[in-house]
């Protein structure tokens, strides 16, 4: 039998590029661990952050004018003249908020189960290179818009070169390309935001999925599931990628479309963290707004910087907060990777590290008030306390037994019905036939305060608990 | 290790406990759907703001698509004489005669409720009273010192400052109206409010119709997620 | 992979149901954004009708107004003129004007609404260019030929003064006529037409 058109055309293209292999290899023969959480959604929703932000930048760019005296207004044209142009500028900037929610929740897994280690520290190190490329961009993209706060957030920013002895000054007249932040900082910044960075995103994710390919993917159990293999090679608890995690990261994109979605349509400017209210007022060189903070996902390092009383100090500070966690994969000493089989002292240690981010992340929105500085340099110091001591209290501690196997896992799926009945109350309902054949066969169910009590209390004993 | 831990979970939360700057801002009451405000509003605009202040951002046709006015009398009742349809609402003043008279260039207000917010200006429109040591005779309880004239004083009248102390010893000023303009109290706040709607109407035109086509994205992406949820749950059956 | 007690016709429907509803959003998601690239508020507004006040016009005067950035002649014919046109016929590619683009009420020998003011697009039909006014009767550098037209420089091709091509030049069609109409006797709106604003 003759074989189709369509036959003979996939024929043609397999004999000259490896299509198939890449699907299998990537694809349907990649074995990931089975018991991938919630927080393995992250990767793939940062790959499709990125691809909203290239695709809608990409129709911003046919509108907008990266000209001083051309970009506010050009910005405010495609917000109300360019047929959907609203559409499209919000989903760029929910999106660009979203990117860092998500980068960051990613990042928080790799630190809950050791994904950052051996064999995958060049995995950590390729993702670093993104964390950092993924600033600039934003950076970058913040001046843009030409608003108060994009002007003088760059401003204050790259003044920060200047505090570099010797070539500071000179530095930052290169990067401005002027004495001040003016037209020719934007054009630049310009052509880095639209082609240069992405370029470079684009090519680091890639290098980020391969090196992640070559040792496979980490697991919340922490342990490698290639260590045991069935009889045609397959780890025994590992699932093929596709149509597996395809399947359920469409869930995941599901969820944060909705998140998403909410945003965009209804709060855009999320109380002025998303969309900063001083930037809906046109650059000012002369007039500098009352506070000058930067966007919400830059404050934890801004507070940081504030926090250290020199200004060149406060420089090596802020970086080196970004470099200590390059080093993360040779300053953890401990033999067990994920949390759920390290010793008290880690977990204590990442929930103060939490804290103490999510609080520097608050300074840096608020004037830097003795008290607030105060604080600051508390919650800077358990910051960097996290990374530089975790050599000492990693290698000593005492750990759990790690299981040779996966364990089980209990979603939330499947909890839910016994939850359920345990906080609930089945109640005889009031019928309207007053017969007693009809009485005691209709039931309704009420809340029942007791259970929610002992469903409330487990949980918060199980949370303290947990910290050991 | 608890207990510090529980220290500083209090300490961090005692940032709640904020002190509150500058005056309280009275409430305007914002309905983008209230097109017979938003059209008085647009209307307050073009007599008593247009002379300094351009809303460059926004055209006649949109103003009269988005609240129902027809183009004809948009252009007779509301317009100024003489302006197309088509044209971007700009003032007539003129960079160098402002700064000779105010000392800077009356700002563009498209964004104005999008950077202060609609109680701010409500309150700022509310909030002249009469000050002989200002320059303009004039001063804001909302914005000390600004170099804005009142636009609006016939119609509000003349407010005087009463300085005053409460008991705990804290000042506070007090506006009492001592000359009453050509509106009472009660017509000049809704007068006022349409003119603050139409500025937060102008701020984001397009805010009505994104909520609206938002039940509908919401909608679909419910459904996506149902199906995709029963397809996950249908190949995940085997795993475990 | 075991794959026994696999339903495979349910994976396939929500296979095919998850597809569905995968491929109506992404052509809801799409139109936004091809929607986006079509003319703008403001390229509508610069496009917008032009009036022009034909009150103080002179026999033989052409005037020159822009509409979407092309250049639109109101040229005011003398009766003389219009005689011309009649006799010219058989020099022309198209003398009913059935290949050129006109709307229905320039759809006769003078092309325009009213025979004595004649609207037309500038620009000529071969590539472009905006041909020259040159009323006067067999000029020395145009020959005896010429009775009075449009002749654009460019590649040399001929309108008479109801725009209409001659035969043998670079031109394929007869000049554009634009959507007009008059509002009042003396004042046309350009890019109007009478059918449209009686719609």
């Amino acid at each position: 039998m003759k074989p189709s058109r369509i036959t003979e055309c996939n024929e043609w293209i397999l004999a000259r590029f490896p299509l198939t292999k890449l699907w299998n290899e990537h694809m349907t023969h990649y074995y990931a661990p089975k018991n991938f959480n919630f927080w393995y959604f992250f990767g793939s929703l940062a790959l499709l952050v990125l691809v909203n932000q290239i695709l809608t930048g990409i129709f911003l760019t046919m509108n907008y004018k990266p000209d001083a005296k051309l970009a506010f207004d050009s910005v405010e044209y495609i917000m109300r003249d360019v047929n959907w142009g609203w559409l499209i500028r919000y989903m760029h900037s929910t999106g660009s908020s979203a990117f860092f929610i998500v980068v960051y929740l990613h990042m928080f897994r790799g630190l809950l189960y050791g994904s950052f280690k051996h064999p995958r520290e060049l995995v950590w190190i390729f993702g670093m290179l993104l964390f950092v490329a993924l600033m600039a961009e934003a950076f970058m993209g913040y001046l843009l818009p030409w608003g108060q706060m994009s002007y003088w957030g760059a401003q204050v920013i790259i003044s920060l070169f200047s505090a570099i002895p010797v070539i500071g000054d000179d530095l930052s007249l290169w990067v401005r390309g002027d004495y001040v932040v003016s037209d020719a900082t934007l054009n630049r910044f310009f052509a880095f935001h639209v082609i240069a960075v992405p370029l470079a995103l684009v090519m680091l994710v890639f290098l980020h999925i391969v090196a992640l390919h070559e040792v496979g993917s980490n697991n919340p159990d922490g342990i490698e599931i290639k260590d045991s293999k069935d009889p045609w090679g397959h780890p025994v608890d590992g699932i093929p990628f596709h149509p597996y995690y395809t399947v359920k990261d469409l869930v995941g994109v599901g969820v944060f479309m909705l998140f998403f979605a909410t945003v965009i349509f209804y709060m855009p400017e999320m109380g002025g963290y998303f969309l900063e209210h001083a930037n809906f007022i046109p650059a000012d060189p002369m007039k500098t707004p009352e506070h000058i903070a930067p966007v919400w996902y830059f404050t934890p390092f801004y507070a940081i910087l504030r926090a250290i009383p020199d200004k060149f100090a406060g420089v090596i500070g802020m970086g080196g907060a970004i470099v200590v966690l390059f080093l993360l994969p040779w300053l953890d000493r401990s033999p067990v990777k994920s949390i759920r089989y390290r010793g008290g002292i880690y977990k204590k240690a990442l929930l103060l590290f939490v804290i103490s981010f999510l609080a520097l992340g608050y300074l840096g929105t608020q004037p830097a008030t003795p008290t607030a500085t105060i604080f600051a340099r508390i919650f800077t110091a358990i910051y960097f306390g996290f990374f530089l001591l975790m050599p000492l209290y990693t290698r000593w501690e005492k750990t759990k037994p790690v299981p040779k196997r996966l364990t089980p896992v209990h979603s939330l799926e499947e909890q839910l019905p016994a939850l359920i009945e345990e906080i609930t109350v089945l109640k005889p309902a009031s019928t309207e036939i007053g017969h007693n054949a009809f009485k005691g066969s209709s039931f309704t169910r009420q809340p029942n305060p007791e259970g929610i009590r002992n469903v409330i209390s487990r949980f918060v004993k199980k949370a303290i608990g947990s910290l050991d | 290790m608890k207990n510090l831990l529980a220290l500083l979970l209090l300490l961090s939360l005692s940032f709640g406990v904020a002190a509150s700057e500058g005056i309280e801002l009275q409430t305007a009451n914002i309905d983008l759907s209230n097109n017979a405000s938003l059209q008085r509003g647009a209307k307050h605009f073009v007599t008593y703001c247009l002379g300094c202040h351009s809303i460059k951002h926004i055209r006649y046709l949109r103003i009269a698509l988005d609240t129902d006015v027809d183009q004809k009398k948009m252009l007779k009742d509301i317009a100024p004489e003489g302006a197309s349809i088509y044209d971007q609402l700009h003032s007539a003043m003129n960079k160098h005669d402002s700064e000779k008279w105010f000392g800077t260039q009356p700002p563009d207000l498209s964004l104005i409720a999008r950077s202060r917010g609609a109680d701010w200006l409500y309150s700022y429109l509310k909030s002249y009273y009469i000050d002989p040591k200002s320059p303009r005779g004039v001063n804001n309880l909302i914005f000390k010192d600004t170099a804005m004239p009142n636009p609006l004083w016939q119609l509000q009248g003349e407010q005087h400052a009463e300085h005053k102390k409460n008991i705990w010893g804290d000042e506070y000023t007090n506006l009492v109206m001592k000359e009453p303009g050509t509106l009472s109290t009660g017509e000049f706040d809704i007068f006022v409010n349409d003119l603050v709607n139409f500025l937060v109407y102008v701020g984001e035109p397009v805010q009505l119709e994104r909520q609206r086509i938002g039940k509908y994205v919401i909608f679909y992406i419910l459904m996506f997620l149902v199906v995709a949820y029963l397809l996950k749950k249908e190949y995940w059956k085997k795993i475990h | 992979m075991n794959n026994k007690g696999v339903d495979q016709s349910k994976r396939q429907f929500l296979t095919s149901a998850l597809t569905v509803v995968g491929a109506v959003g992404t052509g809801y998601l799409a139109v936004p954004f091809l929607a986006q690239m079509q003319p703008s508020a403001k390229a509508m507004a610069a496009g917008a009708p032009v009036e022009v006040d034909i009150s103080k016009m002179e026999p033989g005067q052409l005037i020159r107004v822009a509409w979407r950035g092309k250049p639109v002649w109101i040229l005011n014919r003398t009766p003389q003129v219009l005689e011309t046109l009649k006799t010219l016929d058989s020099e022309l590619r198209d003398p009913l004007s059935q290949e050129s683009i006109q709307p229905e009420s320039s759809k006769n020998p003078a092309r325009s609404i009213k025979p004595e003011v004649f609207v037309a697009v500038g620009l000529c039909t071969h590539l472009g260019c905006s041909p020259t006014f040159r009323p006067e009767i067999a000029p020395t550098d145009l020959g005896d030929k010429w009775h009075g037209g449009f002749f654009c420089p460019c590649h040399g091709s001929w309108f008479d003064l109801a725009g209409r091509v001659y035969r043998g030049v670079p031109a394929p069609t007869n000049l554009e006529i634009p959507p007009y109409r008059y509002i009042t006797d003396t004042q046309l709106i350009i890019g109007e037409s009478a059918e449209e604003a009686s719609a």
